[in-house]
């Protein structure tokens, strides 16, 4: 990975889309970015008129070097910023951006290439989404592509981030399952429900193709894969997690 | 170069004096680890302190046998939310440090799962830093870094390290787990020391 020094920059949204219901996926020009690995994360400041601040942290669905940081922001009810940022913000409006943040949540085609596992609960897919793209770019050039799995737990069709990207994904080697909790498309074949150790253990790479797991979701979605992969038999240090909670 | 974004007001009007700069203060206590939470007994937990002069370690009991203290203190989280007037109930560091010599001026934090934090050793001391095994009257949850975690509320609380091991003490201050990855190597957050 490369390391790049986190730093504050001014940022000007150029697109505002509906991603879901209940998100948005916004993307900004940031002139001075010095590009970020494909699963980091940013942290979002808003200023109030009368100096009032509020900042969160965000992944960020993009990487690259390249003045273009995407996010795609669900709305958490009751929060103070997301709701802002889904609702109130316009393309020309201006936030403070500080990153790119963290080294460890990230892949890159330039490691040791072990078949990758993503698991994602909701809008954890983000910075998973960042990851599945870089492969998509790189199978274009190079014939060896990492082997990618994204096993994706959503309520229902309509909340799936990236739908149109994935099935472009999708067709270009990248193996997606969906695991529907609310309610599935019409003539799915699976059960419908909370995501199982069994729906997990058919659904990721075997233990001996030594996966490099990536786990981004709830707290509660996350400890229980979390916990099921360590007793699957695959090595704690080889899932790397990443939570959220909290608006 | 700060700026106004356009719309903002915000929701939170009232600021506590005691939440530092960039924080939003939270009820719940979200959970961050950077990988599987792992499983550890009482029974088989042990405290390990090593230096230059040698390694002391303590079972469960030994090591509560110390003396347990309870405190209240806030925490910080880099994330950007803090818990204020959280109730701890745990060994200080001054105890486990009266019992054990060193000339170095820093510390690793080792835990089980293989997690590492460093920390000035003066900082530890002074009843500036414990072992916790109780947070709000309960005993530590495994998420929350039970059976025992470090705790210096007044850094960063990445720097709290969850199941926690052991102490390694060392000459420089050496960068652990989140420090190599993006983490100030210090962490106070009334200087909002977050990142590198």
């Amino acid at each position: 990975m490369t390391r790049r020094p986190a730093g504050w920059h001014a940022a000007t949204v150029r697109a505002v889309t509906v991603e879901t219901p209940s998100a948005r996926r916004i993307e900004f020009e940031v002139p001075s970015w010095p590009g970020n690995d494909a699963g980091s994360h940013v942290d979002v400041r808003l200023t109030a008129p009368d100096g009032y601040q509020a900042t969160r942290s965000y992944s960020i669905a993009s990487s690259g070097e390249t003045p273009r940081v995407v996010l795609a922001v669900d709305e958490v009810p009751g929060g103070e910023v997301s709701p802002f940022l889904v609702h109130e913000l316009q393309p020309g409006d201006q936030v403070e951006l500080h990153g790119p943040l963290g080294s460890y949540f990230v892949w890159g085609p330039d490691g040791e290439q072990r078949p990758v596992q993503l698991i994602a609960g909701g809008s954890g897919v983000v910075p998973l989404y960042a990851m599945a793209e870089v492969r998509d770019a790189l199978q274009e050039v190079r014939r060896d592509a990492t082997p990618f799995r994204l096993l994706y737990s959503v309520r229902t069709p309509e909340d799936r981030f990236f739908a149109p990207e994935l099935s472009r994904f999708a067709g270009r080697g990248l193996d997606i399952r969906y695991v529907y909790t609310r309610q599935a498309p019409d003539g799915w074949a699976e059960p419908v429900g909370r995501i199982t150790r069994e729906t997990l253990a058919a659904a990721v790479w075997p233990v001996e193709q030594r996966p490099s797991v990536y786990v981004c979701g709830p707290t509660a979605f996350v400890e229980a894969v979390a916990d099921w992969l360590v007793a699957l038999g695959h090595e704690p240090r080889d899932i790397r997690t990443e939570r959220f909670g909290g608006g | 170069m700060s700026f106004i974004t356009r719309g903002f007001s915000g929701r939170n009007r009232e600021r506590d004096p005691n939440l530092p700069p960039g924080q939003t203060l939270v009820e719940d206590w979200p959970v961050l680890s950077a990988g599987p939470t792992p499983d550890i007994d009482p029974a088989d937990w042990e405290f390990v302190v090593v230096t230059e002069n040698g390694r002391r370690s303590w079972n469960w009991d030994d090591f509560h046998a110390l003396g347990v203290e309870d405190v209240t203190v806030d925490i910080h989280c880099v994330t950007h939310w803090s818990k204020l007037g959280m109730a701890w109930r745990g060994v200080p560091l001054d105890k486990v440090f009266d019992e054990v010599e060193t000339g170095h001026d820093y510390v690793m934090a080792h835990s089980y799962g293989g997690y590492t934090t460093n920390v000035p050793l003066d900082e530890l001391l002074d009843g500036q830093a414990w072992i916790a095994f109780e947070a709000d009257g309960e005993p530590l949850s495994p998420e929350h870094g039970g059976p025992a975690r470090l705790l210096v509320p007044h850094l960063y609380f990445w720097k709290s390290a969850k199941w926690i091991h052991g102490l390694v003490t060392m000459p420089r201050d050496d960068p652990g787990f989140w420090e190599q990855n993006g983490y100030h190597l210090h962490g106070d957050p009334w200087q909002e020391e977050r990142y590198w």
